[in-house]
């Protein structure tokens, strides 16, 4: 067996201000598999969390959610969306609360299929999400950008939120 | 390396360490599709495993997964999921696999990822955990989350995964990670 070690830091992002888009550009095609680690705090109430991939703005997303609330448990789907959600927090500007995301883009850099997205999610003070989102483009993933709000238009990522690019190669 | 006790993570340096995650070995499968996926003579110089995939296969049918080719009913889960539309939680005890992931027959691949914890101590049973879900555009897309048990006290040398019915078809492609601690 062939052994190597990976999981390697591509980049990081640490708002500066509130903002509307983190991005990641020109990203390489040489990964098996990327994940972006996310600490985000909203800057708006209301925000939730958004993906899009090379700039794709057409309705080639959907993803299915699983969702504990503290109380009760719950799923959804958004289906042909203009961008994929990934999460949903709603506790307004209080800094003491932040968000977790690691989303896992799978074979992110293949031709011949569709792009499945895995994400888990969670606010302490709201909820915790499992999500698996689809990319229908067999197009190699080059960008990647999240927003806090579907516009993507408005800045509701929070003032000191990081959000960090590794990279995976599998032997 | 004794740990520090009440580091401030903002006076870390650098990052993750890229040498506590390596690659082990890989399996794509090829044009004839393969009726499983199997990583063997996996060495016990980790702590942990993980296993990433992303298939197809030609049923809708579960992708299941055994360890060092037990076949008994030595194996459990309990499971949450979500398809779209409510949210359920059920139990397989016993079992004689692991349930790794849903199947998906179309263009849009189903997903996993897997962390087996502690695989090589002989003293006790084997827990893992598991994220995976098919995502389709519509009705027929599940979200998953697994806790397994495999109730032996082996080290964890061999890994096949499988379709309950079908075969895996091509670009299937599964990835072995070893994790130090």
């Amino acid at each position: 067996m062939a052994a190597g070690s990976t999981y390697t830091p591509i980049a990081t992002t640490t708002l500066s201000s509130d903002s509307n888009t983190v991005g990641f550009n020109t990203i390489s095609g040489s990964y098996t598999d990327l994940i972006v680690v996310c600490n985000i705090k909203s800057a708006s109430n209301g925000m939730e969390l958004y993906m899009r991939l090379n700039s794709d703005t057409g309705t080639n997303y959907s993803r299915t959610i699983l969702t504990g609330n503290g109380t009760s448990a719950s799923s959804a789907r958004n289906s042909n969306s203009t961008s994929m959600r990934l999460a949903y927090e709603t506790t307004g500007t209080d800094s003491g609360n932040w968000s977790t995301l690691f989303i896992h883009l799978m074979n992110y850099s293949n031709s011949t299929t569709y792009k499945t997205v895995l994400c888990r999610a969670g606010d302490a003070a709201k909820e915790l999400s499992e999500n698996v989102g689809l990319w229908r483009s067999t197009s190699a993933i080059t960008d990647i950008s999240i927003s806090g709000v579907n516009s993507f238009n408005a800045p509701y990522l929070g003032t000191g939120s990081t959000f960090t690019l590794y990279g995976i190669t599998a032997a | 390396m004794a740990p520090i006790l009440g580091i401030i993570a903002s006076s870390i340096s650098g990052s993750i360490s890229s040498n506590s995650f390596e690659s082990i070995a890989t399996v794509t499968v090829g044009s004839g599709g393969a009726s499983y996926a199997e990583f063997t003579s996996i060495p016990s110089t980790y702590t942990h495993l993980q296993v990433r995939g992303m298939l197809k296969n030609s049923s809708n049918d579960g992708i299941l997964m055994r360890l060092n080719s037990d076949t008994g009913s030595n194996y459990s889960a309990h499971y949450l999921y979500g398809n779209g539309t409510s949210a359920f939680g059920d139990n397989s005890v016993p079992t004689s696999y692991f349930y790794l992931a849903s199947g998906s027959t179309s263009v849009q691949p189903s997903a996993f990822v897997m962390d087996l914890l502690d695989y090589a101590n002989v003293n006790k049973y084997k827990t893992g955990r598991i994220l995976s879900g098919t995502e389709v555009n519509g009705s027929g897309s599940y979200v998953w989350l697994f806790s397994g048990n495999w109730r032996n006290t082996a080290a964890v040398s061999t890994i096949r995964i499988y379709p309950n019915a079908g075969t895996l078809q091509q670009y299937s492609h599964f990835a072995l990670y070893g994790i130090k601690s």
